[in-house]
């Protein structure tokens, strides 16, 4: 619920707005007037519904989110429940969701909500191939699965001897593994449905896509399951990524006395709460700036470009481990592919005179034109010179 | 307007300015070559010729519309290649026709005309021009709509501005609006 | 073309489900079509086969109410017409009945009117620009360019009182002089807007989603547009440099100087960044009528009632839409014996179905924004 707030009033910031400042002290209260104004509405189900699918559909959504919030650590030990198979688990859930909005879409009777339930089945789905490859690979360099470890690293006995694995103590594996950071990220914007990936609801075309027939509490569930998932990547982006609640770990002596175990804890939880806000922070800053991608690019985009980037990703990680090479040097290997990256998507926009195919003609050139046949075919070359004929 | 009293008829001069003035033809030279042009290239027509303001109109007669306006697109001295304007001037009450009006527009030659030409009330059809400017087609089922007046080979006939269960033609000068019933 | 079957048509005949066309209502009412429009896209998937535009929605019979009214009060009807841009369809009406009267405007008048249309000109591209941004899914340049207009809606209040439907120009002039202090606002206010779209453009243009989105999508070439009679930003980004400031100039745009940006590809980066370029020059046209104004008189000597003479004229105007024209047929009476409008969005609009079709559903919005159509103008 803070989570709505926050979001609010950063767009609004950036929008040069102020956002909720009625309800409460700067509308810090404006998630409690949402979320009573909506459990307090009138409950609509079309007539052409069909009433259990429809029903059942926010609640297939909404329970996997929370349930993978059973797995992540706040801090060492501070989970749930730990589980040796964490990651595994995270990969699973999250499938889930996808079919709740699949039947939210059909269920609903209206043609919007459908073209925005195959949308999202089919860019939800392809999206999880980037993020599970990008946690398998996390899972290899670590050499477990547990999300505890990820963090604080563990010793693995090896032919007898005892190997410690990569931790993120001192050294994040943002910097081990830069590649893997921004695929997560960017395949995690995906999943999550968020500009510039929200083309399932986009406002200004399918007006809410899976989504338009439901009031009330029921859409209340919805808005709740996307901000559980937007919240939960940007903890996953910390947790894999960015050293959870270490990096640097909490201090566990204080000029020389012992910080109790609750202490060094809550630090560790405060410090992670922190970092998951900004990547949060992130994320929206990124939904106030961007335009969203349509249905066909987002495709390629994923299947052409984030795939096989997870593909490479995974295979560098198993080779460095394979062969027991120094971390850094998957730092340097990966260089390389992240420069690919950037010039796949920085592809078309080299600066405004590359790209405009605009010219900007004089008055006095504009009185002598002829109108040719050149005009039938459009010249890529720019041809609004090619126009002007003496008379 | 107020109800119950028959409306003030606008178009019936005052008796205090009985004269009403005219404004008199002004063309500029581009104009008048325009219109020597026009009489040359629509000699196997029967068209007349006058100027309003700095526009040269031309009356053509109805069926002939579609043939002429292909003439003056096609034609490589006229090369009207831009319509403007196409709409409908009620004379019913005077003269008993519907005058429908084309606005032409030559960006090539920088020359600008009024095409006219004159229907009669129980079947006012004229041929559709939509095969010449594709843009022509809106006007055309606006016109229908408005006044009646039947374009033959418009491409599509459904009402464009008014509801499709409207009745009558609003656009005309008998139209009942004050005693125009909505319920 | 073929008539294909729907869903519907099929479950009324009992055929079991195949995978047919699905016919989608943008309807009247929709966050995405600037206005009461509807459109009925037949899709396939996610390709656009068909697609029907319906207009009417916004009918309010102005032109056979102008037949009713004086040609005073017709000027507060043609505010109405294209809300975006009421200077320059008021400037349209009263040319038309000085043109018929053979009036002559006095300068500081001309240059007022051309200071008007030209801020006004600057308002409706920014409008363009924010909501076009808003179909493409950038919600914060909107915001942007809503501040930048607010800046000149002031000065627009300041002048005629309103700051949208101003109801300002009279024929034969103005109605009243700039108020004290204008250009020193006007100077400020200026100095922040160039501030502004260079801010938008630098978010937007060169963006690679935008570029994704826009470039290569629906591209129109300079005959098709001619024959469909499309006109202003649309025409010129298909490479047809057609400006009525320089066709057959108006006012007083032959002293002032300024370009013309011309498009090549006919898409719709085309067509939105021509809008861009035409605000700059439009700033730069406004500080150039700053500096060559001259104090003087703002209305010629009229009849209150005006009477023009018996006669029929058409006078046209460069809008940020289009060309907008009148046509007025006068019996030499207070009231028009008819007066017809050529809006350009209705023209614009016409040439929906082919620039659509063979597109995405997604592109559809957006290449409706790009038309830039403004109802109260189609339907009149």
């Amino acid at each position: 619920m803070s989570l709505t707030w926050l979001e609010r009033k950063t767009l609004a910031r950036i929008q040069q707005r102020v956002g909720p400042s009625v309800v409460g002290p700067h509308g810090l209260l404006q998630p409690m007037a949402d979320v009573l104004k909506l459990v307090t509405k009138e409950d609509v189900i079309p007539a052409a519904a069909d009433r259990v699918l429809f029903w059942v559909a926010p609640v297939v959504v909404v329970v996997p989110a929370f349930m993978l919030w059973i797995v992540i650590p706040f801090a060492s030990g501070l989970s749930v429940r730990t589980l040796e198979l964490g990651l595994l688990y995270l990969i699973a859930v999250s499938g889930i969701g996808t079919v709740g909005l699949l039947m939210a879409g059909w269920t609903a009777a209206s043609k919007y909500s459908l073209l925005g339930g195959f949308r999202a089945a089919a860019h939800l789905v392809s999206y999880e191939i980037p993020i599970i490859f990008v946690i398998l690979s996390v899972g290899v360099l670590v050499q477990s699965l547990d999300l505890g470890h990820v963090i604080s690293g563990h010793t693995v006995e090896v032919g007898g001897q005892i190997l410690r694995m990569p931790d993120q103590n001192f050294v994040p594996f943002a910097a081990i593994m830069p590649l893997g950071l921004i695929v997560f990220f960017l395949a995690g914007l995906a999943e999550i449905g968020r500009t510039p990936f929200d083309i399932h609801h986009a406002e200004s075309e399918v007006v809410g896509g899976p989504f338009v027939e439901y009031s009330g509490a029921h859409w209340a569930a919805f808005f709740l399951a996307e901000y559980m998932n937007t919240f939960l990547i940007a903890v996953l982006t910390v947790l894999l990524f960015f050293g959870g609640w270490s990096w640097p770990s909490p201090p566990t002596s204080w000029f020389g006395t012992d910080v109790p175990e609750w202490a060094v804890r809550t630090m560790g939880a405060a410090w992670f709460m922190f970092k998951a806000y900004l990547v949060t922070f992130a994320i929206f800053w990124i939904r106030g700036t961007y335009p969203r991608l349509r249905i066909d690019q987002l495709m390629a985009f994923g299947w052409q470009t984030l795939i096989p980037l997870s593909f490479v990703n995974l295979i560098i990680v198993a080779v460095v481990v394979y062969y027991h090479w120094p971390t850094w040097s998957m730092t340097l290997i990966s260089l390389p592919f992240i420069l690919l990256l950037w010039r796949i998507i920085g592809r078309r926009s080299r600066g405004i005179d590359a790209v405009s195919t605009v010219k900007l003609m004089d008055k006095s050139e504009l009185e002598v034109t002829t109108l040719s046949d050149d005009l039938l075919v459009a010249d890529p070359s720019g041809a609004a010179t090619q126009n002007t004929e003496a008379r | 307007m107020i109800a119950g009293l028959p409306p003030k008829d606008k178009n019936v001069p005052r008796r205090r300015h009985p004269v009403i003035e005219s404004a008199p033809p002004r063309l500029t030279p581009v104009g008048e070559a325009l219109a020597k042009q026009i009489s040359d290239v629509l000699s196997d027509f029967d068209v007349s010729i006058t100027a309003e303001l700095d526009e040269v109109c031309c009356l053509v007669r109805a069926p002939d519309v579609e043939r002429i306006c292909r003439l003056l697109k096609e034609g490589p001295l006229t090369s009207m290649k831009y319509m403007r304007l196409l709409t409908v001037v009620d004379y019913l009450e005077d003269e008993a026709e519907l005058e429908v009006v084309y606005h032409l527009y030559s960006l090539e030659h920088h020359h600008k005309m009024m095409l006219k030409t004159r229907v009669s009330d129980p079947s006012p059809e004229v041929p559709s021009v939509a095969g010449v400017w594709r843009g022509a087609g809106w006007y055309e089922r606006e016109m229908h709509d408005l006044f009646g007046v039947f374009f033959q080979g418009t491409p599509d006939t459904r009402t464009l501005i008014l509801p499709d269960d409207f009745e009558g033609f609003p656009g005309r000068k008998n139209y009942p609006i004050n005693e125009y019933d909505e319920w | 073309m073929k008539q294909r079957d729907t869903l519907d048509t099929r479950a009324a005949k009992g055929v079991p489900g195949r995978t047919v066309d699905m016919m989608i209502n943008i309807g009247p009412q929709h966050p995405a079509t600037h206005g009461v429009f509807r459109m009925v896209l037949t899709v396939d998937g996610e390709r656009v086969i068909d697609a029907v535009p319906h207009i009417g929605y916004l009918h309010r019979g102005s032109e056979k109410l102008c037949e009713y009214e004086d040609y005073a009060q017709i000027i507060t009807l043609f505010d109405r017409l294209d809300y975006v841009a009421n200077f320059n369809n008021e400037l349209v009406l009263v040319m038309a009945v000085e043109k018929l009267m053979g009036l002559e405007v006095p300068e500081r008048a001309a240059y007022i009117r051309m200071l008007m249309c030209e801020l006004n000109r600057i308002t409706s591209h920014l409008l363009f620009i924010g909501t076009f941004a808003l179909d493409t899914g950038a919600i914060t340049p909107v915001l942007y360019n809503f501040r930048d207009r607010e800046r000149i809606q002031a000065l627009f209040e300041s002048v005629s009182g309103a700051r949208m439907m101003h109801n300002y120009f009279r024929v034969g002039g103005v109605k009243e002089d700039l108020p004290d202090q204008f250009n020193e606002r006007l100077e400020s206010a200026l100095s922040e807007i160039e501030d502004g779209v260079d801010e938008v453009d630098r978010l937007l243009s060169t963006n690679e989603i935008f570029l994704e989105r826009t470039k290569g999508v629906a591209r129109i070439d300079g005959v098709s547009a001619l024959d469909w009679g499309l006109s202003g930003p649309c025409l010129r980004a298909s490479g047809v440099p057609y400006d009525v400031r320089t066709e057959e100039p108006y006012l007083l745009y032959e002293r002032v100087d300024f370009g013309v940006p011309v498009g090549s590809q006919g898409d719709c980066w085309d067509r939105y960044y021509t809008r861009v370029l035409e605000v700059k020059e439009s700033i730069r046209i406004v500080r150039q009528i700053m500096c060559q104004m001259a104090p003087g008189e703002v209305q010629t000597k009229t009849r209150r009632i005006v009477r023009p003479p018996q006669g029929e004229v058409y006078a046209h105007a460069e809008n940020p839409r289009g060309d907008f024209g009148v046509y007025i047929v006068s019996k030499g009476n207070d009231s028009p014996y008819r007066l017809k409008v050529r809006p350009p969005s209705y023209c614009n609009l016409q040439a929906l179905p082919q620039l659509v079709v063979g597109h995405y559903l997604a592109d559809a919005i957006v290449v409706l924004g790009t038309l830039d159509i403004v109802l109260g103008e189609v339907d009149r």
